[in-house]
């Protein structure tokens, strides 16, 4: 099986602080990690191969520090990495990122399945799996907690609100993951290793043929008008007394607020 | 260039070390050396974090006009109906009320999109009765269950025919999932999960809010130039209400016959594994009480259950307890769960770390019943109970009961 | 402090860290309350290519030495004192076959050593002969092409869970310490069974168990270099592992030091954090300066062991000395600045400072340590005349 992997280098916004006082982000000394999503869906690409053999390539789009997250996926025992990398792909929103994505992958055919994580958690959009597939014309699914693939087809099962949905799906096609599918496994010293040898395969806007119309910030349909940090929630009230006071105030305290 | 002072906060806001203090030279007579911030671009993402960490304005990101073609022949909302079996979603009736108003804004109509099988026209008149001005009715035997190409096909022709300038969709995992193929599909600017939405009163255009960085920011997303602008939103962040006098039906239903190909249903239904311990839609739900670690015990979620069966809530919980096993993930809130944003959420026993922070300090009231004081949750909490939850939780179950009694 | 450590030395305590921290902090205070065997950690090491670090390539491990070990454990220990030493003794029970093992035997135990398929434990120790090792009561007969053991090793760590042991035996009584002869016995032979597990004072996960011997045949081959050599084996092992046994120490205390000093931090009294009262401060400082100064003599004996010589025995006795003191020490100080928090099991340091006790006992007290470093000092100073 030819599985590509699509991930993406962020920040690890659980170590992000506001600072108090300008109530700004803090991002300095904030480490880079792969979107833990994007772990998931490594993991469950090598245990696709481990069961069906075949190979694994996991693919990024981004600035040139972005390879330390490709290093990473070597680490874990992917067989090949590519970075895709121009300047023209700056200020790409989900159109012009999963757009970049297709192109790349487009290069590297064929393939039978495409695994992103489900969400990247710093932009949290959820939208660069789908247009991917979009992009490629090939079937979605997502969500997936759980995959099994059988002659040509993907057996897949669907983590929704309420329920689990079971569907089968022909491949090639794009399936992203949750959290819950598997617990990725960690990188292997002789992994590491590899990872610090290995040499990373680079492909600009014009190695993979992109029209420039759809790339970048000129090619994004959307824009940022404004970033800005919510305020800080704060106003809380300790109530206090013994256990059946408090019950009591804080029944009192909701049903004033009408909240019950 | 100019305007640059040297003061490096650009340098500590760049999420990816791609700018450095650089010396100025040659240093000017009679002055002292001075440094200046130099941004490397091609480390640079354009991510604009640094615009506003510069006082002086010294960092601009300029945004080229590409015009669309008939980007004023697209006018109307439309909010998207989504339905499962059969049953059109509360998720829509909230956007119809929020789009009821950015249509006056705009001057201009609220439509509702519903696709299903034939059977779906019965439910028509819940979306006239929450505002709609018309309703476009698309019915095949394929539509009945959502599957992403037979549903983006069907939307996709009608949006190509019929020319919306705005188009939401709820967000949840069905809405998501057709969005974002959507969006691709008809050329369409697409902004996710947005909390908060208006109209820029100059240029017409819809303002998109919504959180990023795991909720630690917010950000302000528009679609300038392509059409149509695209949201999908989040469930419970706005209410619902029926309005005065709706819509009469006749007149205003526009039916629509899509044409499914066999290419569009490659991907089959096998199965739909219900989960019994999901009594109430936890992202549907005005209420949450939520159990973390301090339950201790798979058994003790007992007391989250009772709790909220009185209050007619749903039962969520913490990321902890479901890795231990202690209940199924459908009731997993946080980061890598779900959002959500009730008008109350009960935490019990929950520590509130970041992770799970991100899943629900969007709640209109939160409580929190933690024995720990150092508990980050009672930072976000709108009340706060120190005490331990096998006492609390019993008791506030029971008054509750004899209040609804 | 930059130990200036090569590229791939510091791979190897990135990523012993990274595995602690995310699979052993979660469930060590379990572990320990359990006494559970970390069967399952143990598992994620050996996936991680952890287990084979001192053994050379050609059996299947990573090829280094002492400080690669050391390294490893030292993170490990930093997380669990138990699981670290659980990673240790395999070492105590390999080495053996490394220096003294024949082509056939390394073949045959090392690779799955290597590959953490299976663990090895070191069988010296006895109800009569703990400092004394010659005191040893542990039989073997020769008769053809077996021998018959018969005796009790008593406090094997690893005991019962490992597969593949190194056990010192008397195959001549009359010879005194020229009558041991070192043995590698496989789990699962015929006269060869377990005590039942002991219930320690720390370092509670890892497997302490008597080893019984009951007319046990081990077949000839299975001898680790030659009749007779029994306490070269021992001794030579020892001096070798200790260096694990200090980096264990360190790890210990280094743990320790860190949660002192968060807490520190965080611990508010007369309306400031404790971390600003000189008191603690110098307590802090003094942690903080042992802990260093047993990293780097720790160190520096392994890398002379590493760079081939052969003269480090008062130097490795002096590195677990050093650093089993300073653990005990710094726990102890780590539970004082805790205060009454410190003393809960709700909080890890307690449980750091019942792991540093045995440092100072095992793999020779620390008084045989001091034996052994004064008479080496005399030994040197006589030489010299």
């Amino acid at each position: 099986m030819n599985i590509i992997v699509c991930i993406k280098q962020v920040p690890e916004t659980t170590e992000v602080r506001i600072n108090p006082e300008t109530n700004t982000l803090i991002r300095e000394g904030v480490p880079s990690i792969i979107n833990p999503f994007d772990e998931n869906a490594i993991e469950e690409a090598l245990r696709l191969r481990e069961k069906h053999g075949g190979k694994v390539t996991v693919i990024t789009m981004g600035p040139p520090q972005a390879s330390e997250a490709l290093r990473q996926s070597i680490a874990m025992g992917v067989d090949e990495v590519v970075l895709v990398s121009d300047r023209a792909f700056a200020g790409s929103d989900t159109w012009a990122t999963s757009y970049t994505l297709s192109m790349t992958i487009k290069k590297l055919a064929p393939f039978d399945i495409i695994f992103c994580g489900k969400q990247a958690i710093d932009g949290d959009t959820a939208q660069v799996g789908p247009g991917i597939a979009e992009w490629l014309n090939i079937p979605q699914v997502t969500f997936a907690s759980k995959v099994e693939v059988n002659l040509g087809k993907a057996k897949i099962e669907r983590l929704l609100e309420e329920v689990n949905e079971v569907v089968e799906c022909p491949l090639p096609a794009v399936i992203t993951v949750v959290k819950q599918i598997n617990e990725p496994r960690l990188p292997s010293l002789k992994g590491m290793m590899r990872a610090k040898k290995a040499e990373i395969k680079t492909m600009t806007a014009a190695d993979i043929e992109a029209d420039i119309v759809n790339l970048g910030l000129k090619g994004s349909p959307t824009s940022v008008v404004k970033i800005f940090t919510p305020p800080p929630k704060g106003g809380g009230e300790l109530l206090s007394g013994e256990v059946p006071e408090m019950v009591d105030k804080l029944i009192s305290k909701l049903r004033e607020r009408k909240t019950i | 260039m100019d305007k640059c002072t040297g003061c490096s906060l650009c340098v500590k806001a760049c999420p990816l070390n791609a700018i450095k203090m650089e010396d100025v030279s040659p240093v000017p007579e009679g002055k002292r050396p001075r440094k200046k911030a130099v941004i490397d671009l091609d480390a640079c993402t354009l991510c604009s974090a640094c615009v506003p960490s510069c006082r002086p304005g010294a960092i601009e990101i300029s945004h080229e006009k590409v015009e669309v073609e008939g980007k004023s022949s697209f006018k109307g909302i439309w909010v998207f109906a989504e339905q499962r079996e059969g049953k059109i979603q509360s998720v829509a009736y909230e956007l119809l009320t929020e789009g009821k108003k950015l249509a006056a804004d705009l001057n201009v109509e609220l439509s509702a999109v519903l696709c299903g099988d034939s059977s779906i026209e019965d439910e028509v008149e819940h979306l006239f009765a929450y505002g709609a001005d018309k309703v476009y009715l698309a019915t095949h035997a394929e539509l009945k269950h959502y599957h992403t190409a037979p549903y983006t096909r069907a939307i996709a022709e009608m949006i190509k025919k019929f020319k919306p300038e705005i188009v939401l969709i709820g967000a949840t995992t069905l809405g998501r999932d057709l969005a974002a193929r959507l969006a691709i599909r008809v050329g369409a600017g697409l902004t996710a999960d947005c909390t908060s939405l208006a109209i820029d009163p100059q240029k017409k255009i819809l303002l998109q809010t919504r959180p990023a960085f795991g909720g630690n920011i917010m950000a302000t997303i528009q679609t300038p130039n392509h059409r149509p602008q695209m949201s999908t939103v989040r469930p419970k962040v706005f209410k619902k209400s029926k309005v005065q006098t709706p819509k009469p039906k006749d007149g205003n239903l526009i039916k629509f016959s899509p044409v499914i190909t066999p290419e569009d249903l490659t991907v089959k239904l096998l199965q739909i594994i219900e989960d019994e311990t999901v009594k109430v839609n936890l992202a549907e739900a005005e209420i949450v009480v939520s159990g973390g670690r301090g339950l201790g015990e798979a058994k003790n979620f007992k007391l989250i259950e009772e709790l909220a069966a009185v209050l007619g809530g749903a039962v969520g919980a913490s990321r902890a307890t479901v890795d231990a096993g202690w209940i199924s993930a459908h009731h997993q809130v946080g980061q890598t769960g779900k959002t959500v944003s009730p008008k109350l959420y009960i935490a019990c026993g929950i520590s509130g770390k970041i992770q799970h922070l991100a899943g629900m300090q969007s709640s209109e009231t939160i409580v929190a019943i933690n024995k720990d004081p150092e508990a980050p949750i009672f930072k976000v909490a709108s009340y706060g109970i120190m005490a331990d939850l096998f006492e609390v939780v019993p008791q506030l179950t029971k008054k509750i009961k004899e209040l609804r009694a | 402090m930059d130990y200036l450590l090569t590229e791939e030395q510091k791979m190897i305590r990135q990523l012993a860290r990274k595995v602690s921290e995310e699979k052993v902090k979660p469930v060590r205070a379990e572990l320990d309350e359990s006494g559970k065997f970390p069967w399952e950690i143990m598992k994620t090491f050996a996936e991680a290519d952890l287990c084979g670090l001192y053994i050379p390539s050609e059996y299947g491990g990573f090829g280094g030495g002492t400080l690669e070990f050391c390294l490893a454990v030292e993170e490990i220990s930093r997380v669990c004192g138990g699981v670290g030493v659980t990673f240790a003794a395999s070492a105590l029970g390999s080495v053996p076959i490394l220096i003294f093992g024949t082509e056939e035997q390394k073949k045959k135990y090392l690779p799955d050593i290597a590959s953490g398929k299976k663990l090895a434990a070191f069988g010296l120790t006895e109800a009569n002969a703990g400092s004394d090792a010659a005191g040893l009561e542990t039989t073997a007969k020769k008769e053809g092409d077996h021998y018959i053991l018969n005796g009790t090793k008593q406090w094997i760590t690893n005991g019962g869970e490992a597969e593949i042991y190194a056990v010192i035996a008397m195959t001549d009584k009359k010879k005194g310490a020229r009558g041991a002869t070192a043995f590698i016995v496989e789990k699962d032979t015929p006269g060869f069974t377990f005590g039942k597990k002991e219930n320690k004072m720390g370092i509670r996960c890892s497997a302490t168990r008597e080893l019984v011997f009951q007319d046990c045949k081990v077949p000839a081959e299975n001898v680790l270099g030659k009749e007779g050599m029994g306490f070269i084996v021992a001794m030579k092992t020892l001096d070798k592992t200790r260096p694990g046994i200090g980096a264990q120490a360190v790890g210990i205390a280094q743990g320790a030091l860190d949660e002192a000093l968060k807490y520190s931090r965080e611990r508010i009294q007369f309306g400031a954090p404790i971390s600003t009262i000189q008191a603690v401060q110098h307590m802090l400082a003094n942690m903080a300066t042992e802990i260093e100064a047993s990293r780097a003599l720790v160190y520096a004996v392994a890398r002379c062991i590493d760079s081939g010589s052969t003269d480090f025995t008062k130097e490795a006795a002096m590195c677990k000395l050093f650093a089993s003191d300073t653990a005990m020490k710094v726990t102890t100080d780590a539970v004082q600045i805790f205060g009454g928090y410190g003393y809960m099991k709700d909080y890890p340091v307690e449980k750091m400072m019942r792991d540093a006790k045995i440092t100072q006992i095992y793999e020779g007290t620390n008084q045989i340590q001091r034996n052994q470093i004064a008479l080496g000092l005399i030994k040197e100073t006589a030489s010299k005349k």
